[in-house]
């Protein structure tokens, strides 16, 4: 029983999440453990610290790094098991809609009448997520392993992508839409802090707070689409509402709540799509994603590839059933969600990748490529081609997190032939900057008096002009430098632009353009649009792909950091971790588009689908049959658009800059021919600064009016006047008191011993004085006697 | 259920036992150590008894349970009655658990310490008289009592400006309780008892009350009725506070020492709301959804003002806590914006309560209302959690540093790396993140309230935004960007040695500032 238990793919899904999450708790709490060095700008503190005049500062010890590190990878690797054992599992399976999801829950809260349940679930989706997440994610932590291995910080660093990866494993197994949120908004966490890891930079900071920001707004929205859902079906779980075409219809026929004209679907699923627009950085939420390329490069193919953006696109492959009610997009009727869909996703994948052509850091090209590729998604399931949406999302990630990982590759290379060059220049070679312990070599360098060495090589880094090691125009030639990285680069940047027949992105993207054409030549109209954008956006991609790789491998070098770039070797570790995790994506960047070839495409067809599209056949049954894609029959139009915007794109590019590569020096081709545009471009259309002045500075001065003028002023200017008022009556009362009634009150004593003062003085003490006094007395009550009655006698 | 204590009802211990210890304090030596160890060993066990009511508390059972009643007053008929339901139930733990963090805390106390210690424990008991009694004096009087203690800790100990703030406090809270003694007396005199459970009964309790003619004191009934209402309503909206009652709030809680704001925020705010869920909603049903016409032109129901004003809490609480420069200020106005919630929640289940008394049926929103009631109550406990976390980091931070100023922070985590990591966990709480406590009570507010207060509801969100906008500035400003280099020689971190060598604590700080080389836990 225990064994059956054990894989049991009812119960084993609930154990996915446990092992990074449980990683995560033990390096937080038992391994990550800092030693105080005095603070260099050395390389071995990624050159973030500044100076700090000697000050010490926490540098994770040896022994807690390694420990960190294996706890990280543990745990990863423990989820990659088990979700490799249910994928096993239920790959044996042949799904039908609505059998055979697999699950459990247990009960979470009771809200009075009813109780919420929290639990776990496994469909095709779930499945495929599970074969794509866990093995990105392990390629991305042996990737860190090497990559931050000189950070001061790598324990901490291990510890939140430990958090990350927990959190999207909670997502991709969740089988409600509260725990697929909670999932959600802890990567969002995750990227706020991984984006701001190297927190002492501004440029860092302030990324992490707009990311988190930006997002936050799509998230407040997508919780009332939840807390809506949650109102009108009494659930939350998927299996209830997704799998219940009863609940769906209701749902679609419920007239919305405040908003005339638009079915409860419609609004919950306008609700849910904003806060996918805001995760997957779609316009106008996207600006946020640029800026998170200042985290490490890991986090970038994280949040990028792996993790959060994918998380987007999956929250509405989840509910697309909910999103789709009431509408046929395959027979030409769009509902709003629908439509809100195809826009913002054509359009998006147009936009960006305008911006990326103009971009020359390498990791912004990739960035903007991926809010672009995102907008692909997008667009697609807008048209309803939710087969080809869940494909390129795959296919997406394994390229995306190559080309990602190895930008960071490049970058390190660059660091280190700048760090090279920087060294050479003092007549002084040191090789240990390589060393896994180069910051003991630092605190004893400390101690041992060569300490006024190392305060002179700060001075020397702060007043050497600043050297931007992610720059395209500061490379060339780096193909010879890092060879394995510029081959699996170029495997990633043809995948990307669809280099046709044999790179995974072509079969994707080309299935997403023949869904688009299938509807236009019906003669709908989103589906033209889609087309449309979707078509000149891939020939963007294929050349600004070809652009970056034209400017990062080939010429000459255009810097001295280039011209010694390198990884330390091939036998070193950092080379090793780094390089290893980009061949094993290399591969799937590759094979992974052969699952999904149409059957009836000449010649691969027959090799890889001969029976059916095996990705189409078992995805679709994670759909109601009434929506379930069906068959269309093969078509060349849209193969020969795929074929010639990819390799019309990625021949221009080559035209341009790889023919005659770049000299240092020179400037871009596309600055000249664009002109001014190009400025806009660069400047990414200026969005930031349209926002900054149209939302961050009111809400700014918003804050300061609140707490200034309303409270201080208003509410408390009120309660203050009528302190003053009470007060006044107060003082004025007294007054009246000081002056009359203390006046009445006080003069009647005060005249009693006047008098009594003025009597006193006879009271002398002496007998005589009185006797005298008596007798006065005597002699004038006896005069008034004789006077008075004499006068009575008259 | 027997706990009683020696024969005597385990409420009655919980109301007396704090008062009792802070006497035992005041009567202790003068001798800090002393001193402080026996009101933790007190306030300790009262969490301990605290604990164990909440844990033996019987879920199924519906009414009070624990009760006891016996003469108190005969002339007015006010009795010693006592009871615990679910809502109170939570806030006595919730009181229980904070006085000993509090008493914790205030190991940084050196002037008077006996004093201070011994008003902390003076408060618990107003505290947990409010929270246990089920008879209307017997609550008015804790109500008041409770006032007291916090009122000197702010005086005697608090900031530069612990004046104006203590004073503004009292009174503004003295004065909101005027019209309340009243009203209880109103209460008190026409149905003959002050039993809290037999006047909140809707059909023969206060509700119900119904003179000849509907004419009461020469006033139309439900004017009276109304009069009464607005006068809890005045004191308890002080309280929570509900905008735009609320801004004693801020100079209170930071003016106060850091054991004062954590009872202020985590305990003493919730009184309100607890006043509203034991009082004002059972007592006046009929009034929350009573129509009045506001500025002549807008007829709305009191239920839905009182929903207007708790939306509008959230958001001008969330961006006054993002416009402060003052750490301790900006947690104390992250209060207005996550109570602004719990009035939310209380506001809903006014008004389908009220509802269901006037009209005999829910509309159908019944289990809006629970889960909007539930929310609030949970919101209540966590948020006393977390705004009192964050009162103790900022607290200690205070104590490292002797500013508040968010400027003169900047990188602190390079310093404090476990105190860092503390604070944006605590964060987090606070903002609502989900995996987090404050998220299960805000996601139930926001799903009862969603269906009868939409507009209200989705107008809040951007309360919720700018809570998201406060709590990242707080983070960036105290542990982002580069390391301020004045306090290069300060010690930042939380240190365990400091708590137990408490006694060389101030000389140890003088010390190893000028010599860090010196500190023996190695942190420098």
């Amino acid at each position: 029983m225990s064994a059956d238990f054990l894989y049991d793919p009812n119960f084993l899904p609930w154990l996915i999440p446990v092992g990074p999450l449980l990683g995560f708790l033990i390096i937080v709490l038992a391994t990550n453990r800092s030693r105080w060095v005095p603070a260099t700008n050395r390389h071995e503190y990624g050159g973030h610290h500044p100076a700090y005049d000697g000050m010490s500062v926490p540098v994770v010890a040896p022994a807690s790094r390694v420990l960190s590190v294996i706890v990280g990878l543990g745990g990863v690797t423990f989820a990659f098991v088990i979700s490799l054992l249910v994928v096993l599992r239920v790959s044996q399976v042949d799904f039908v809609f609505g059998e055979h999801v697999f699950g459990s829950t247990a009960e979470w809260m009771s809200t009075g009448i009813t109780n919420f349940n929290m639990g776990v679930m496994v469909d095709p989706l779930t499945t495929i997520m599970l074969i794509m997440v866990p093995l990105a994610v392990v390629c991305i932590f042996i990737y860190s392993i090497g990559y931050m291995a000189h950070d001061p910080r790598q324990a901490r660093f291990f510890a939140m992508i430990s958090l990350f990866a927990g959190a999207m494993l909670t997502l991709v197994v969740a089988n409600n839409l509260l725990l697929l949120f909670i999932g959600w908004e802890i990567m969002g966490l995750c990227s706020y802090l991984l984006i701001g890891f190297w927190f002492e930079k501004e440029v860092a900071y302030k990324a992490a707070v707009k990311a988190f920001m930006t997002t936050r707004v799509a998230d407040v929205i997508m919780l009332l689409g939840i807390a809506y859902l949650y109102s009108i079906t009494g659930t939350l779980n998927f299996r209830d509402i997704l799998y219940n075409t009863e609940v769906l219809e209701t749902l679609a026929n419920t007239p919305a709540i405040l908003i005339g004209g638009m079915s409860a679907s419609g609004l919950i699923g306008i609700f849910l799509i904003t806060g996918t627009i805001g995760k997957s950085a779609q316009f106008p939420l996207h600006v946020w994603l640029p800026d998170a390329m200042e985290g490490p490069t890991p986090v970038s193919a994280m949040i990028h590839a792996a993790a959060m953006v994918s998380a987007g696109v999956y929250a509405i492959l989840r509910m697309y059933p909910l999103l789709e009610a009431g509408s046929h997009p395959h027979a030409g009727e769009f509902n709003s969600p629908l439509l809100l869909m195809a826009i913002v996703g054509g359009f998006t994948a147009l936009f960006s990748a305008t911006i990326a052509v103009a971009q020359n850091d390498v990791k912004k090209v990739l960035a903007f490529s991926t809010i672009s590729q995102l907008g692909f998604m997008m667009a697609a399931l807008g048209i309803g081609a939710y087969i080809a949406a869940a494909f390129h999302l795959i296919t997406h990630a394994f390229f995306k997190a190559l080309l990602f990982m190895a930008s960071g590759s490049v970058i390190h290379a660059m660091e280190h032939g700048e760090h090279h060059t920087h060294e050479h220049a003092h007549g002084e070679h040191d090789d240990e900057d390589e060393d896994d312990h180069a910051h003991d070599h630092a605190a004893e360098a400390h101690h041992d008096g060569h300490a006024e060495h190392h305060e002179e090589h700060h001075d020397e880094a702060h007043s050497a002009p600043h050297f931007d090691p992610q720059d395209m125009l500061n490379m060339g030639g780096l193909n010879k430098r890092i060879p394995v990285t510029f081959y699996t680069f170029v495997i990633g940047g043809l995948s990307l632009a669809g280099f046709p027949l044999l790179t995974a992105g072509f079969w994707s993207k080309d299935e997403i353009l023949a869904d688009a054409w299938l509807g236009t030549t019906e003669g709908f109209g989103p589906h033209a649009f889609v087309f449309l954008m979707l078509a000149i956006a891939a020939f963007l991609t294929a050349f600004y792909t070809a652009r970056q790789l034209c400017l990062t491998f080939l010429g000459e070098p255009r810097s001295e950091a280039a011209k010694h770039a390198g990884l330390g070797g091939p036998t070193n570790i950092v080379s090793i971790t780094m390089q290893l995790p980009l061949i094993i994506l290399a591969v799937f960047a590759i094979v992974a588009g052969f699952v999904g070839v149409p059957p009836d495409f000449p010649i691969f067809g027959a090799i890889f689908s001969p029976e059916h599209n095996n990705f189409k056949h078992f995805v679709n049954e994670a759909l109601p049959p009434a929506i379930q894609a069906g068959a269309p029959a093969f078509n060349w139009f849209p193969v020969g658009i795929s074929f010639l915007v990819a390799l019309g794109g990625l021949g221009l590019g080559y035209l341009m800059y790889g023919r005659k590569p770049l000299k240092a020096g020179e400037a871009d081709p596309l600055v000249k021919m664009l002109g001014p545009m190009h400025n806009v471009l660069k400047n990414r259309y200026y969005f930031d600064e349209l926002y900054e002045i149209i939302f961050v500075k009111p809400a700014q001065a918003t804050a300061r009016v609140v707490s200034e003028f309303v409270d201080r002023g208003i509410i408390d200017g009120t309660l203050h006047t009528i302190a003053f008022v009470f007060r006044w009556t107060g003082d004025l009362l007294k007054m009246l008191n000081l002056w009359l009634i203390d006046g009445f009150g006080d003069g009647v004593p005060r005249l009693i011993g006047w008098t009594g003062l003025q009597i006193r003085r006879i009271q002398t003490g002496r007998v005589q004085q009185y006797l005298l006094l008596v007798a006065a007395a005597a002699v004038i009550i006896g005069l008034a006697f004789v006077v008075s009655a004499g006068a009575a006698a008259n | 259920m027997q706990l009683d204590i020696f024969g005597i009802n385990p409420l009655t211990v919980l109301i007396f036992a704090p008062a009792l210890g802070g006497l035992l304090v005041l009567g202790l030596p003068n001798n800090k150590t002393i001193v402080r160890w026996a009101s933790l060993i007190v306030s300790v066990g009262i969490a301990v008894l605290a604990a164990l009511v909440f844990f033996t508390y019987d879920r199924d059972l519906a009414g009070y349970q624990f009760v006891t009643d016996s003469q108190w007053f005969p002339p007015i008929n006010a009795r010693w009655t006592l009871g615990v339901d679910g809502i109170s139930i939570a806030m006595v733990l919730l009181t229980g658990i904070l006085v000993p963090l509090s008493v914790l805390i205030s190991w940084e106390i050196e002037d008077r310490a006996k004093g201070h210690l011994a008003l902390i424990l003076f408060f618990e008991t107003g505290l947990m008289g409010v929270f246990v009694a089920q008879d209307l004096m017997i609550f008015f009087l804790f109500y008041e009592i409770s006032l007291v203690p916090i009122y000197f800790l702010i005086k005697e100990w608090g900031g530069a400006n612990r004046q104006y703030a203590s004073t503004k406090f009292f009174i503004y809270s003295i004065g909101g309780t005027l019209g309340m003694l009243l009203a209880t007396q109103l209460i008190g005199l026409t149905a003959g008892t002050f039993n809290i459970e037999t006047l909140t009964n809707p059909a023969t309790g206060w509700p119900g009350f119904n003179p000849e003619g509907g004419v009461f004191l020469g006033a139309d009934i439900h004017t009276v009725k109304t009069l009464a209402f607005i006068g809890f309503f005045v004191a308890f909206c002080i309280k929570v506070p509900v905008w735009p009652f609320h801004t004693w709030l801020p100079d209170a809680h930071s003016e106060a020492p850091t054991a004062g704001s954590m009872l202020l925020a985590g305990v003493m705010l919730k009184l309100g709301a607890y006043g509203f869920i034991r009082l004002v909603i059972p007592l006046f049903p009929d009034v929350w959804v009573s129509e009045v016409t506001v500025l002549g032109a807008f007829t709305v129901d009191w239920a839905s003002i009182f929903a207007f004003l708790a939306v509008l809490g959230v958001i001008l609480g969330a961006l006054a806590a993002y416009g402060q420069n003052d750490l301790k200020r900006l947690v104390a106005y992250s209060s207005v914006n996550h109570m602004g919630f719990v009035a939310l929640g209380i506001a809903v289940y006014a008004a389908v309560y009220g509802r269901m008394v006037v009209t005999g049926g829910d509309g159908g929103m019944m289990q809006d209302a629970i889960i909007a009631g539930n929310g609030a109550v949970l919101q209540m406990f966590n948020h006393g959690l977390s705004s009192a976390g964050m009162f103790l980091l900022a607290g200690a931070i205070y104590h490292k540093t002797h500013t508040r100023d968010l400027r003169q922070y900047g990188g602190l985590w390079v310093k404090a790396p476990v105190y860092g990591a503390v604070f944006i966990f605590t964060s987090m709480a606070s903002l609502g993140l989900p995996g987090l406590n404050g998220f299960v009570s805000e996601f139930l507010v926001v799903r009862g309230s969603w269906p009868v207060f939409t507009a209200l509801t989705a107008i809040s969100m951007v309360g919720l935004l700018f809570t998201g906008s406060y709590i990242l500035k707080g983070i960036r400003a105290l542990l982002h960007g580069p390391f301020n280099l004045h306090w290069r020689d300060y010690h930042l971190e939380i240190e365990r040695a400091r708590v137990r060598s408490d006694r060389s604590s101030h000389r140890a700080d003088v010390v190893y500032r000028n010599r860090p080389e010196l500190d023996p836990t190695g942190n420098q």
